[in-house]
C-alpha cells in the first residue's frame, strides 16, 4: 500500500471515558484505502474502546474521526452502518435465537428490500459453504468458529467500506485461524478495507499493511507489518521504547 | 359417574372459564409488560394506568356511540369503540415517551431510574383518568349478557350443575386470541418484528447491524399501549371499569410477567394463566365440588376455601416471592431484574 493512498479513516486524538477511568487517551492513526491495519497491544490497552468508539457503541469524550471524507459527529450507530462502517464485535456475537440465514438478513437490515441482498447471501455463503449448508440452524447451536464466521459475514451483508474486525480468531483452532486470516485477505480484495485488533497471531500482523501498537490508550509505535516480528512485539508490549 | 360430571360442571363454572377470561385479560398485559422490559429493560409501573387510560377512552366514545345510537347489535358497543381506545392509549404512551423517558435515555439511566420514573408516569396518568372520567366505577357493557346460561344449560343437559358462560367472556377469548397470534406473527415474521428480537436479545450488535433504536422503541410502545388498551377494555367489558383497580392489578401482570421470564412472550402468556387460575382456584369454595366426588350424603364440614376473596391479590404476591426466590429467571429462562 502506497502513503499516498487517500485515507478512508482518520482518528485525531481520540479519548474515552467509562465514567471516571480513561481507556482510550489521546490515540491518533490512519487507515488508507484498501489496506490491513491492525491495531494490537497487551489486555485493557484500549483496543477494543478503540473500536467501539470508531462504530459509536460508546461516546467519545474528546478528539475527532474522520470517516470517508466527513467528520463522524453526531452520527448514531446505524447511520455509520449506513455510511459503510461495519463492526464485528469482540468474543463471537451472533443472534442465537434466530437461524443463520436472519442473522445474514439482519446484517443487511439498511438495505430493506435491494435485490442486492440476495446477491450478497449468496456472495457471503460462498465465501463461507458451511454457512450455505447452516442456513437454517439456529446461530446458538453453531459451533464456535461457525459462530465466529456467521459474524463477520453478518457484517458484510451491509456492504462495508471498512470493516472493524475485533479478535477474529480469539480461542479458535490454528486451523480456524488460517481459514480466517484467508478470509481477511480475500475480503480486502473484494474491495474494502479492514481495521483489525489481534493480539496473539503473529502471522495477522504479518499480513497487515501497517500495525500500531497501542499501550495505556495511547499508540506508542507505527511500523509495517511485514517488518514486525515476536521479538519486537514482546518487547513493545512489555514496554520497552525503540 | 353423573356425580364427577356435575362435579366438572361445578369446576368449569366458578373456576374454568372465569380464570380462562382472567388469564386471557392477564396475558395481554403480561405481554406489554415484558415487551416494554426486553426492549426498554426497565419495569413499567405505568402500565395498569396505561390499560386505564386507554378502557377510559374507549368508554367515552362508547357513551358518544350509544348517544348517537349507533350499536354493534347483540355485541358491545365497546368494540366498536375500542380501535379509538387503542389510538388514544398509543399517542399517550409516545408522548410520555418523547416527554419524559427519552431524557432518560439519551442520559443512559439505569433501569432503577427508569422504573422510579414510571412510578411517576403512573401517578400522572391516574390523576389524569380520574379528571376526566372522575374516580367512580362505570358499567359499559350492553348487547348480550350470557351466550349460554346456567338454565340453559341445565335444561340442555340435565345435569344439576349449569355453566354459564358470559359473552363477554367468550369476546375476551376471541379477542386475545388473535392479537395474540398477530403479535407472534409480527415478531416472528416480519422485518421490523425481527429487528424488534434482535434488539431484545443483543442490543449492541444490532445497533451495529443498522437497526435504529428509536425506531424499535417506539414500535415497542405502540405495540405495548394497543395491548394495553385491549387489556384493559375486556377487563373492563368482563367486570366493570374500575380507575381503582388499575393499580393492584399491576401486581398479577408483574408477577406473570416474572414467573414466565421478563422479556419472554410465550412465558408472559404462560405465566399469566398460571396466575389467574391460581388465584381463582384458591379463592374458590371447593365445599360443594368435593361433596360432588365423596360417598354419598357426606360434605366436608368447612367451605374448603384457602383464603378468602378479599386477599386474592395475596396469591400474585407469593407467586411472585416464590418465583424470585427459587427461580428468579422464571419458567422460560428469562431476564433477571437487577
Ligand atoms: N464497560 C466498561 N466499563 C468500565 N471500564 C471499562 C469498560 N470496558 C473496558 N473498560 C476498561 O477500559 C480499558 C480498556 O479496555 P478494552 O476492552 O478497550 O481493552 P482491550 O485492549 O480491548 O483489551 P483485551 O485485549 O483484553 O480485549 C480497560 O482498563 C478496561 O478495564
Ligand atoms: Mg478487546
Amino acid at each position: 500500500m502506497t502513503a499516498e493512498a487517500e485515507a478512508i479513516l482518520r482518528v485525531d486524538d481520540l479519548t474515552v471515558d467509562y465514567g471516571l477511568i480513561r481507556a482510550v487517551n489521546g490515540v491518533s492513526f490512519e487507515v488508507a484505502q484498501g489496506a490491513i491495519v491492525s491495531l494490537v497491544g497487551s489486555n485493557g490497552a484500549g483496543k477494543t474502546t478503540t473500536m467501539k468508539a470508531l462504530s459509536g457503541l460508546v461516546p467519545r469524550a474528546g478528539g475527532a474521526v474522520r470517516f470517508a471524507g466527513a467528520p463522524l459527529d453526531g452520527v448514531t450507530p446505524d447511520g455509520r452502518v449506513a455510511r459503510g462502517l461495519a463492526h464485528v464485535p469482540e468474543g463471537r456475537r451472533v443472534f442465537p435465537r434466530m437461524t443463520v440465514r436472519e442473522n445474514l438478513l439482519l446484517g443487511a437490515y439498511l438495505r430493506g428490500r435491494d435485490p442486492g441482498v440476495v446477491e450478497d447471501l449468496d456472495r457471503v455463503c460462498e465465501m463461507f459453504p458451511i454457512l450455505a449448508a447452516r442456513r437454517q440452524q439456529l446461530a446458538g447451536t453453531l459451533s464456535g468458529g461457525e459462530q465466529q464466521m456467521l459474524a463477520i459475514a453478518r457484517a458484510l451483508m451491509s456492504r462495508p467500506k471498512l470493516l472493524l474486525m475485533d479478535e477474529p480468531s480469539m480461542g479458535l483452532a490454528p486451523q480456524m485461524v488460517d481459514l480466517i486470516l484467508e478470509k481477511i485477505v480475500e475480503i480486502r480484495a473484494s474491495g474494502a478495507t479492514v481495521l483489525l485488533v489481534e493480539q496473539n497471531a503473529v502471522e495477522a500482523i504479518r499480513l497487515s499493511d501497517v500495525v500500531y501498537v497501542l499501550r495505556l490508550g495511547a499508540v506508542i509505535h507505527r511500523s509495517a507489518g511485514r517488518d514486525m516480528d515476536e521479538s519486537l512485539l514482546k518487547a513493545l508490549y512489555l514496554g520497552h521504547d525503540i | 359417574m353423573e356425580d364427577i360430571v356435575n362435579a366438572l360442571a361445578l369446576f368449569a363454572n366458578y373456576v374454568a372459564v372465569p380464570a380462562t377470561a382472567y388469564g386471557a385479560q392477564l396475558a395481554l398485559g403480561a405481554l406489554g409488560v415484558t415487551l416494554i422490559f426486553g426492549i426498554l429493560r426497565f419495569a413499567n409501573f405505568a402500565h395498569g394506568e396505561m390499560m386505564s387510560f386507554g378502557t377510559m377512552a374507549t368508554i367515552l366514545v362508547t357513551w358518544g356511540l350509544q348517544d348517537a345510537g349507533i350499536g354493534l347489535g347483540p355485541f358491545p358497543t365497546a368494540l366498536l369503540a375500542l380501535p379509538v381506545g387503542i389510538l388514544a392509549a398509543i399517542t399517550m404512551a409516545l408522548v410520555v415517551d418523547r416527554t419524559v423517558f427519552r431524557f432518560y435515555r439519551r442520559q443512559r439511566s439505569n433501569p432503577i431510574v427508569f422504573a422510579i420514573v414510571s412510578v411517576g408516569v403512573m401517578f400522572l396518568l391516574a390523576g389524569l383518568v380520574r379528571i376526566i372520567i372522575g374516580p367512580d366505577d362505570q358499567s359499559f357493557a350492553d348487547g348480550a349478557r350470557f351466550v349460554i346460561n346456567a338454565r340453559e344449560f341445565k335444561e340442555l343437559t340435565g345435569l344439576e350443575e349449569g355453566i354459564a358462560i358470559k359473552q363477554t367472556q367468550i369476546i375476551t377469548v376471541v379477542v386475545a386470541g388473535a392479537v395474540v397470534a398477530a403479535l407472534f406473527w409480527f415478531l416472528q415474521k416480519t422485518r421490523s418484528g425481527k429487528a424488534m428480537r434482535a434488539y431484545s436479545d443483543d442490543e449492541d450488535l444490532a445497533l451495529l447491524s443498522g437497526i435504529s433504536p428509536e425506531r424499535v422503541v417506539a414500535i415497542c410502545w405502540i405495540i405495548a399501549a394497543a395491548l394495553a388498551a385491549i387489556a384493559g377494555t375486556l377487563y373492563g367489558l368482563d367486570k366493570t371499569y374500575k380507575p381503582f383497580i388499575f393499580l393492584q392489578i399491576l401486581l398479577p401482570i408483574f408477577a406473570a410477567t416474572i414467573l414466565g421470564g421478563i422479556g419472554q412472550p410465550v412465558g408472559a402468556i404462560l405465566g399469566a394463566f398460571i396466575v389467574a387460575f391460581s388465584e381463582v382456584m384458591v379463592t374458590y369454595a371447593f365445599r360443594k365440588f368435593l361433596a360432588y366426588l365423596g360417598p354419598q350424603d357426606w360434605a366436608p364440614d368447612g367451605l374448603v376455601q384457602l383464603l378468602s376473596t378479599d386477599y386474592k391479590f395475596a396469591v400474585s404476591f407469593i407467586i411472585l416471592v416464590v418465583v424470585l426466590l427459587i427461580r428468579p429467571t422464571g419458567i422460560i429462562r428469562g431476564k433477571v431484574i437487577v
